[in-house]
């Protein structure tokens, strides 16, 4: 039960209790090793010391108030005895603390000894979580209502049956002494008359206790909207802020400026009109818009894009999506026109896209032969999974590329991409 | 074109009301402004003027309230939506309440001002963002004609040359270019267009009225 003290000691050591090598407190560990003896001489000289008058007694509780629990120091989890030893320790204490107040002439009668005995028990057993679940604080002991009914609320599934029985054992001891002074006639009326009082208080109580919760919701929702301004402010600051301050700054280049106004737009009307869908980016029409946006931010150029309908997006119309992003590069790079337009049209599976420019145009048939874009990228691109591409461009009038994509079709011919 | 076309200009950002009155003054005969709902139909009933052009965005209602003010002191207005709003439903909204037809603000002068004369001339006015609008809307072939209270089913669909001339507002084609690529006259095309505009006026087809609902939702809980 108790170690041998150790070797070599630190020369100046906090006096500190040792619950988990002490029999009940662990006072006497603590006092053993702080003067440097054996625990068992300490405690001898405790039982001797509640011998006289129970002095001991007092001095045992003060110092397991008062002396503060050893760091690491904790006794409930690899012990789980320690609970009925403790509990026996105190109905020890009790009893002798019973035979010197006899002793001493204190006596209210002999009748009063079992039932303080058995209430004893289960207050020990009761209140014992109490001590432990505080076992890292300075003060750990506190038999206060507070930390008890903390215990009871959170009891973990192991301190059932011992709780109960302790409970149990109190019940039967005041039951009993009740029983024994000739008061258990009145304590039905003693029932009513608590039973009125708590009515009465709880009267009293519930206006505050609604209010108080009405505050709470009232703070909550004011605590959400909050939030949610905060959030609002906080991406304004993020963006139209900082676009704004940046234009101020490039005030001078008139397309710069165009551009992070166009950006900034899109960046806000998607915050704003668009909630994030589930599953995001998997769209085709997300992936258009965001494949417009890229040229838009790359070539400078501003790209109308409208969309209608929309389907998620599988290989090959991801194929459509690189085809279109490839013409409006395109539209940006020669047509020499600062707008372009892509509209596209998505419906289980089949997706149209037309991308169109009222720049330059080419004539098709002559394009040269190491200009891959328009042969590879998107002719190419898209009848290598299954679709098809079309030019239309007049010199002088601009260029339109049209896209088709049937997935479904698509779908069988092109099943590695 | 005839007389230049008179036009008062109703949006609540002085900015951009001053921006494009400068724009416009020397192709059109800008009569007044307006910053507000109230404003705007004191200037309308002095002025007279040919086309409004319209901030769908406003306090107090916005573009919707002015044309059902206007229209309820029996004046004698057309209106062109201007914004920078892309919400559908916003859209939708201003046209089902009268507006012959809708404009982003980033569109240049020369094409506003060739707008407004076409709404001036009766016509309608689709930017490629409202074919957009009106073709999701209008999308499926499923008709909601055996639905009760549909009482003209031809309203609810779109005709496939109507769907045509749509795609192609979309695809960023001009009327007259339309006209040349489909074989029409120019003025076939905007009776199509004006088709289309009758009906999203008039249709009781879900999705207009299910962006009514929503729209009248918003207006309710907006500030």
């Amino acid at each position: 039960m108790s170690p041998p003290a150790p070797e070599t000691r630190p020369a100046h050591r906090p006096l500190l209790r040792h619950p988990d090598r002490g029999l009940l407190g662990g006072v006497c560990a603590g006092v053993a090793e702080y003067v440097g003896v054996e625990p068992l001489l300490v405690r001898f000289a405790m039982a001797g010391a509640i011998m006289i008058g129970g002095l001991g007694v007092a001095i045992y509780a003060l110092a397991w108030a008062l002396i503060p629990v050893a760091p690491g120091s904790h006794r409930s989890a690899g012990r789980p005895r320690g609970a009925w030893r403790e509990a026996a320790a105190i109905v020890v204490i009790a009893a002798v603390v019973l035979v010197v107040l006899r002793h001493t002439g204190l006596w209210l009668g002999d009748s009063l000894v079992g039932p303080v005995l058995l209430a004893s028990f289960g207050m020990a057993l009761v209140w014992r979580p109490a001590s432990s679940s505080f076992g890292g604080l300075p003060h750990r002991w506190r038999p206060s209502l507070g930390s008890l009914s903390l215990n009871l609320r959170r009891p973990s599934p192991g301190d059932a049956p011992r709780l109960v029985l302790g409970a149990v054992l109190v019940a039967f001891a005041a039951a009993s002494l009740l029983h024994t002074l000739g008061v258990l006639d009145s304590l039905g009326k003693a029932i009513g008359v608590v039973a009125i009082i708590a009515t009465a208080l709880g009267l009293l109580v519930a206006p505050w206790f609604l209010r108080l919760g009405r505050n709470l919701a009232v703070e909550r929702a004011a605590r959400i909207r909050e939030q949610e301004r905060a959030e609002v402010a906080a991406h304004l600051h993020d963006s139209v802020l900082q676009t704004l301050a940046l234009i101020q700054r490039r005030a001078g280049d008139a397309r710069e400026v165009a551009g992070l106004a166009r950006r900034q737009e899109r960046e806000l009307r998607r915050w704003l009109f668009e909630r994030p869908a589930s599953g995001a980016g998997a769209s085709v029409k997300a992936a258009l818009e965001r494949a417009a946006a890229e040229v838009e931010e790359l070539h400078g150029v501003s790209i109308e894009v409208v969309i209608v309908g929309d389907c998620p997006l599988g290989a090959p119309l991801e194929a459509l999506v690189q085809a279109a992003r490839e013409a409006m590069t395109n539209a940006a790079k020669f047509a020499g026109e600062e707008r372009v337009d892509l509209y596209a049209e998505a419906g289980s599976g089949r997706v149209e896209a037309f991308v169109r420019d009222r720049g330059v145009g080419f004539d098709p048939a002559a394009i040269p032969a190491d200009r891959r874009g328009v042969r590879d990228s998107i002719v190419g691109r898209m009848e290598r999974h299954g679709g098809r591409a079309g030019v239309r461009s007049t010199p002088g009038e601009g260029t339109e590329i049209e896209l088709l994509m049937d997935a479904h079709a698509a779908g069988a011919k092109a099943p590695l991409s | 074109m005839s007389a230049a076309p008179r036009v008062v200009i109703v949006d609540d950002h002085d900015l951009f009301r001053s921006g494009v009155r400068t724009e416009l003054s020397d192709r059109l005969a800008v009569v007044g402004d307006a910053g507000g709902v109230v404003e705007a139909i004191e200037v309308i009933a002095r002025e007279q003027p040919d086309v409004v052009l319209l901030d769908v965005h406003m306090p107090d209602g916005g573009g919707v309230e002015v044309i059902r003010r206007v229209s309820a002191a029996r004046l004698a207005a057309r209106f062109l939506a201007l914004s920078v709003s892309d919400a559908a439903e916003d859209v939708i909204a201003v046209i089902r309440a009268g507006a012959r037809g809708y404009v982003t603000k980033s569109i240049s002068g020369s094409e506003l001002a060739e707008a407004v004369h076409r709404v001036a001339e009766g016509d309608a006015v689709f930017s490629p963002r409202l074919a957009g609008f009106v073709l999701d809307a209008f999308a499926g072939e499923e008709s909601q004609s055996g639905r009760p209270g549909a009482e003209d089913p031809e309203l609810d669909q779109l005709t496939p040359r109507e769907r045509e001339v749509l795609r192609h507002i979309a695809r960023g084609y001009m009327y007259k270019e339309i006209a040349q690529r489909l074989g029409i006259s120019a003025k076939t095309v905007e009776a199509h267009v004006s088709a289309v505009l009758r009906k999203l006026q008039l249709s009781s087809r879900h999705e207009l009225s299910r962006w009514a609902v929503q729209r009248r939702l918003v207006s309710l809980d907006g500030p």
